[in-house]
């Protein structure tokens, strides 16, 4: 390890469950959160400077304890989360027309965010117990495991939330085998399902038309995303407003704390979800790219840390880990420029909001301990 | 980057756990969303950005008119007669506006609203509500202060009038446009209103202006008016006139005052009036600028006029004596009659009686056309060009259709009609040494020197001799006297013209000059139906002349030509108190 040389042993522990990589792009992410809230909402730096450093302390945490340590707490955090979920849909307090908050007295908790680390974490211990003899009755429980915490969170409702939960467990599901013969057939359904609505999005969006499945609200959110200028002053104003803001960085941005757009409050929640839409007005092309390059380059890190990984365990959980990260900014940068709809999903490491990013460095923390283990072990 | 991604492929420990298409899958989903992301972004900021930053500039750039601030209206010695004073109008987006029951209280005593009304404003479905417009710069100021969301203000003017009813009919007003639509503020308007600027500004999602961008035009601000009235003189007339209007009991009144020096107004007023600032409920009686826009018979007044004739032409002297008999006269099947006989007057005797037989019989020694060219140069039948709106020209017939009778009857003020700005402007010739010069309201550097030559100086100055007899021992007008300066004048008390019969509705008036030994002042008085016993020219406007022509002369500063004895002074103490008990 190249931190060898110093000569302080202090430090040296400090240092010693750190990923370079991993560290280099997470600060260069959490650099550029900063400069980014500074513009687009100045009054919450502080607030934005402490959730940092608490999110890095518990990074650094998480990054120490060794990864079969980790698995063994899978089980306990999923029942936590699920016991939670269940008080959530029982006693959780209604905000915005949403029960999504359990306040335990000393703290408001939003459970659904524990379920994004410990859901991996569950299948992934799950695959670990069965290695060597995973069959068909595995990937049945597994999807049983995935599809409890999932519909509660759905009947919040959260999509947003839900969405990248399935999608964690997903990953380790799909990582750990599940066979194409299944895949295949899913990803058609979803894609011939998605294709129909483009298709038929006009009659489908006429008002009256029930969707079943999904709420009103969210039938809203996917018509609107057809035709933004269907309702330019409801539904469509966050998309028009986010992607002319986008549109009118150009090539290299209006230049930090020059974004229009951005200081005359035309982008709606810019500090949270459509942080994307200032950074991008501000630094333009440029900055996107940039910012899409480091966020690749993790993802990257990531998906090595899972190639390398000692366990079936470890592996399938860096690799979801790492997925989600994908899906988290994909997702967002998709809704925000307009190619998705818009569901509440915060931009990785960039969106204010203090309990994303905690998970998301408890996240890393988990990718660290893991590289640390492969470290060791090749030692 | 996928060449380096590929290196794992080759790892045994990979090969064991993972099927080695799995992860190609997932690396080409993240090369394909992070190329969908790429592409999005690269059409939204490289090829649409044009389309979208124009969206954009759309939605935070606008033009705002700068509104040019309206002249201000002074009198001759620069006090304010009519101002506009920035005002702010408050206003609201009802969906932003979420205030405490606590601050809708504070912000209705501030504005000096009901609560409730207030908060049904505030609950309208509206995305722009006005709270109360016009407001005073202090109070939006407070309103400011209290930091609501969603409560806004926008800059006004609001025409002030500091003179209210006084210089009213004067002035005019102004319409909400800002554009004059009475008197002064509309004979002058184009001068008055400026050229609105504009201005480039950027503005939030609120419509609150964060920044100047830049300047498009610059706004011209309206010109000052400097009026040749003198807001002395102007309140005491409407003080007169007033008291007079309660006095008489009479329908409607007017004063004029004029320089004989330069031909500006001084002062014009009219009763019935109103308050240009408080404009809720008005009648058109109220708004009518009787002085220049209502016509009467003038009646004697315009006698002195004949009696110039007469000198001019070598035919009469100061002393020739004219018999008037027994005050009856027969003209083409017509009579002529004086109110009382007076025998043998002398034509001094004739205008100071007012006697109309006297008046005829110099009359008729002229040609018709003799008598239609001197009244014409007085300006009788033609208009005043001062600019307000309805201004009249009054009657004067061609001299050709004159019957006999009727050339007898315009000696005497019948038959002929004019406003009393109009009389006052003919007087302006006995003012002067016979010389006519045109009236104006604007206030003159220069003081004219000459005009038209009507008559000449020794003409005038006879003339003016009679006409101060008027307001001497046996004279029509002794209440028109003024303490300390020689008065000359001339009444009239003309019966009402109502269809084409004469009623026994009178109009009572008095047009004057002072001092006589080197006049200086023109003062016109009209009084419409005194109601009360008395109606005659002398007795009605005769005094409200006098009060008006002592305080203006003294307001001048012009110097007495009749210094006071202690004689005069008993017994105008005396006549003051027998005024009192009329």
């Amino acid at each position: 390890m190249e931190f060898r040389l110093h000569p302080v042993a202090l430090i040296r522990a400090i240092l010693r469950p750190i990923d370079p990589p991993l560290f280099l792009l997470l600060t260069v992410l959490l650099a550029a959160a900063l400069v980014v809230m500074q513009s687009a909402s100045p009054a919450r730096m502080e607030a934005q400077l402490v959730n940092t450093g608490v999110a890095l302390a518990l990074m650094w945490v998480t990054a120490r304890i060794p990864s079969a340590r980790l698995l063994s707490l899978a089980m306990p955090l999923y029942v936590l989360g699920v016991v939670l979920l269940v008080g959530v849909a029982l006693f959780g307090e209604i905000s915005k027309g949403a029960q999504r908050w359990l306040d335990l007295g000393v703290v408001r908790i939003q459970p659904s965010e524990l379920m994004k680390i410990a859901m991996p974490l569950m299948l992934a211990w799950f695959f670990q117990q069965r290695e060597g003899a995973i069959g068909f009755g595995e990937f049945v429980l597994a999807g049983v495991l995935l599809a409890v915490p999932v519909a509660l969170i759905v009947t919040q409702p959260d999509l947003g939330t839900s969405l990248l939960v399935a999608a964690a467990g997903l990953y380790v599901i799909f990582f750990a085998g599940l066979s194409w013969k299944l895949i295949v057939p899913l990803v058609l359904v979803a894609v011939v399902g998605l294709g129909s609505i483009v298709a038929f999005g006009d009659t489908l969006c006429q008002p009256g038309v029930d969707w079943q499945v999904l709420r009103e609200y969210q039938k809203h959110r996917v018509c609107t995303l057809l035709d933004p200028t269907s309702d330019p002053l409801g539904k469509g104003f966050h998309i028009i407003q986010s992607t002319i803001a986008i549109g009118s960085g150009g090539m290299f941005g209006k230049g930090w704390m020059q974004g229009t757009q951005t200081h005359l409050s035309f982008i709606p929640e810019r500090h949270t979800d459509f942080i994307f839409a200032v950074m991008a007005e501000e630094f333009g092309l440029i900055g996107a790219l940039v910012l899409l390059a480091v966020l690749f380059m993790l993802l990257l890190r990531g998906l090595m840390i899972a190639a390398v990984a000692p366990t079936l365990g470890t592996r399938l959980l860096a690799g979801a880990i790492t997925m989600i990260f994908f899906t988290y900014a994909f997702v967002n940068m998709g809704m925000v420029s307009g190619i998705l709809p818009v569901v509440g999903v915060p931009l990785p490491f960039i969106s204010y909001g203090g309990t994303a990013l905690v998970t998301l460095c408890v996240g890393v923390g988990i990718l660290m301990s893991i590289q640390r283990e492969r470290a060791l072990s090749q030692s | 980057m996928k060449k380096r991604s590929v290196t794992f492929n080759h790892n045994p420990l990979l090969a064991k756990g993972l099927p080695v298409w799995r992860p190609r899958v997932v690396l080409l989903a993240l090369l394909f969303g992070s190329f969908a992301l790429v592409a999005r972004a690269a059409y939204l900021q490289g090829v649409n950005d044009e389309f979208l930053q124009a969206k954009g500039e759309s939605r935070y750039a606008r033009v705002i008119e700068i509104p040019a601030t309206r002249g201000k209206i002074t009198d001759r010695h620069g006090t304010v007669l009519a101002a506009s004073t920035p005002v702010k109008s408050i206003w609201a987006i009802p969906g932003d506006a979420k205030p405490t029951p606590a601050e809708v209280r504070k912000l209705a005593g501030l504005l000096d609203m009901d609560v409730r009304d207030l908060n049904h404003r505030l609950a309208r479905d509206s995305d722009f509500v006005y709270l109360k417009r016009q407001v005073p710069p202090e109070v939006a100021e407070q309103v400011a202060n209290m930091k609501l969301a969603g409560v806004h203000d926008q800059r006004e003017y609001r025409r002030y009038y500091p003179g209210a009813e006084v210089m009213s009919h004067l002035l005019g007003f102004t319409g909400v446009d800002d554009h004059g639509q009475e008197g002064v503020e509309l004979a002058y308007d184009s001068q008055l209103n400026g050229k609105p600027g504009s201005r480039r500004v950027i503005k939030d999602r609120r419509g609150q202006i964060v920044e100047d961008v830049e300047s498009i035009r610059t706004p011209q601000e309206g010109k000052d008016i400097a009026l040749s009235i003198d807001a002395k003189i102007q309140y005491l007339a409407y003080t007169a006139l007033q008291n007079a209007m309660e006095t008489y009991r009479a329908k409607a009144g007017s004063v004029v005052v004029l320089d004989s020096r330069t031909g500006e107004v001084l002062a014009m007023v009219n009763a019935p009036t109103y308050n240009p600032n408080n404009r809720e409920s008005l009648s058109g009686a109220q708004l009518r600028n009787r002085a220049v826009t209502d016509t009467f018979e003038p009646g004697s007044v315009l006698k002195p006029i004949i009696a110039a004739m007469a000198l001019e032409s070598g035919k009469f002297r100061f002393d020739t004596v004219i018999d008037t008999g027994n005050g009856r006269m027969a003209l083409a099947n017509s009579t002529i009659s004086d109110t009382k006989p007076h025998g043998r007057l002398t034509v001094a005797e004739v205008i100071q009686k007012s006697s109309n037989v006297g008046v005829v019989r110099m009359a008729m020694t002229f040609k018709p056309e003799e008598m239609w060219q001197v009244y014409d140069d007085l300006g009788l039948g033609s208009s005043l060009q001062l600019g307000f709106p309805g201004e009249a020209s009054g009657r004067l017939r061609p001299a050709s259709t004159w019957r006999p009778i009727e050339q007898a009857t315009m000696a005497y003020g019948y038959g002929v009609s004019s406003s009393l700005m109009q009389l006052a402007r003919t007087y302006l010739a006995f003012a002067r040494d016979g010389d006519l010069i045109p009236v104006t309201l604007t206030r003159s550097e220069v003081p004219q020197l000459t005009g038209r030559r009507v008559f000449s100086a020794q003409t005038v100055r006879e003339t003016r001799a009679m006409m101060e007899m008027v307001t001497q021992e046996g004279g029509t007008a002794i209440h028109g006297r003024v303490p300390g300066y020689r008065v000359a004048g001339k009444t009239g008390t003309s019966h009402k013209l109502e269809g084409a019969k004469y009623t026994s509705k009178y109009i009572a008036s008095f047009v004057g000059l002072a001092p006589v030994s080197d006049p200086r002042l023109v003062v016109a008085v009209m009084i419409d139906e005194p109601a009360g016993k008395q109606y005659y020219g002398g007795q009605v406007a005769g005094p409200i002349f006098s009060n008006v022509m002592a305080g203006a002369l003294r307001a001048l500063s012009v110097p007495p030509d009749a210094p006071i004895t202690p004689m005069q002074v008993a017994r105008s103490k005396e006549e003051l108190a027998a005024r009192g008990r009329m």
